[in-house]
């Protein structure tokens, strides 16, 4: 992966229409291009050429970038989901993830990548709620892949300016009392929200609290629920 | 936090900037709605690679010091019906700051 992880319109991003042409008029019920029938793009042209040469120059292995690919596409949110439980039930700790995510990381045996981190803490004051306006930088190594609604231009274009209007079509309704506060993640940083532990969970079991911490809380469209 | 130190930053924490008022073509990363609006120094993070420079195959040198700056959000958009305590803060390299006198 490249130091800044943008997503380029190349790799994961399906259901868009391509102005396919149907030639089979015969057939029955509506037709789903392979991926071979559709144009490929700069950046997917680029990207295999790229690949290639790397292989052919003897830099990496057909099995080493398989691998990777396993590795990114498997990520989910549960290492997000264990550090921020971990923070709730150990102050120290939390104050060392805000001071530095990746070290806080390395303590639970979490890789965070090298892409530095900045972890924010919901407080009764203040919510906030991450966009990268630019693109679609995102914080895959804690909480996987990003969904697609956050790649999407409506969600970008959106929440930076009507922030509460956003959050309410999640079905998050932020009290006008509390700041609502966006962080554009715009340059070097990732973002990862702590969200505030419910009340009512006092005493729970580790495993229930990370249940809590879904990928939504994380990027700060939703709050945990009990 | 990361990056390299920032060691001749010319801003700190608290400090009053203005994004730049300009529109240059190309590889830009100064969020355009920004543009020629005030905020306030929240945090200076390190010293990154420009990546204005880095889009073009360059080696991105001198780095430039990365700021978070905080801003109203009426004062990024005009109308803004939500509250005024609301907030944004946007991750700015130096190149695009000016002083706030």
């Amino acid at each position: 992966m490249s130091g800044h992880d943008h997503d380029h319109p190349h790799g994961h991003d399906h259901g868009h229409h391509h102005g396919h042409d149907h030639h089979d008029h015969h057939h029955p019920h509506p037709h789903q291009p392979d991926i071979e029938d559709r144009p490929l793009t700069h950046y997917q042209a680029m990207t295999e050429a790229v690949a290639d040469l790397l292989v052919a120059k003897g830099i990496v292995t057909p099995a080493e970038l398989r691998k990777m690919l396993e590795a990114i596409d498997s990520k989910s949110p549960a290492a997000g989901s264990r550090m921020v439980a971990r923070a709730w039930t150990d102050p120290a700790f939390k104050q060392r993830m805000l001071a530095d995510v990746i070290a806080a990381a390395a303590e639970l045996d979490i890789d965070a990548g090298g892409i530095p981190i900045k972890a924010i803490e919901n407080t009764e004051g203040v919510h906030n709620v991450v966009v990268c306006t630019l693109c679609s930088c995102y914080p895959r190594l804690l909480i996987g892949l990003p969904p697609d609604w956050y790649k999407a231009r409506a969600y970008r274009s959106r929440v930076i300016h009507e922030p509460r209007a956003v959050l309410k079509e999640f079905g998050t309704e932020i009290p006008d009392d509390v700041e609502v506060r966006v962080h554009d993640s715009t340059a070097d940083l990732r973002y990862l929200i702590i969200p505030a532990r419910p009340k009512g969970t006092e005493g729970w079991s580790t495993e229930k609290l990370e249940a809590l911490v879904t990928r939504d809380t994380m990027i700060g469209v939703a709050v945990p629920a009990v | 936090m990361s990056g390299e130190a920032a060691t001749d930053a010319r801003f700190r924490p608290g400090d009053a900037v203005r994004v730049r008022r300009a529109y240059p073509p190309g590889h830009v990363r100064a969020p355009f709605f920004c543009r020629g609006k005030q905020g306030v120094v929240a945090e200076l993070v390190g010293a990154f690679a420009n990546p204005e420079e880095l889009a073009y195959g360059r080696d991105g040198r001198p780095a430039l010091p990365l700021y978070r700056v905080l801003f109203r959000q009426a004062e990024l958009w005009d109308g803004y019906d939500g509250p005024a305590q609301d907030t944004a803060v946007i991750d700015v390299y130096e190149n695009w700051l000016e002083a706030v006198r």
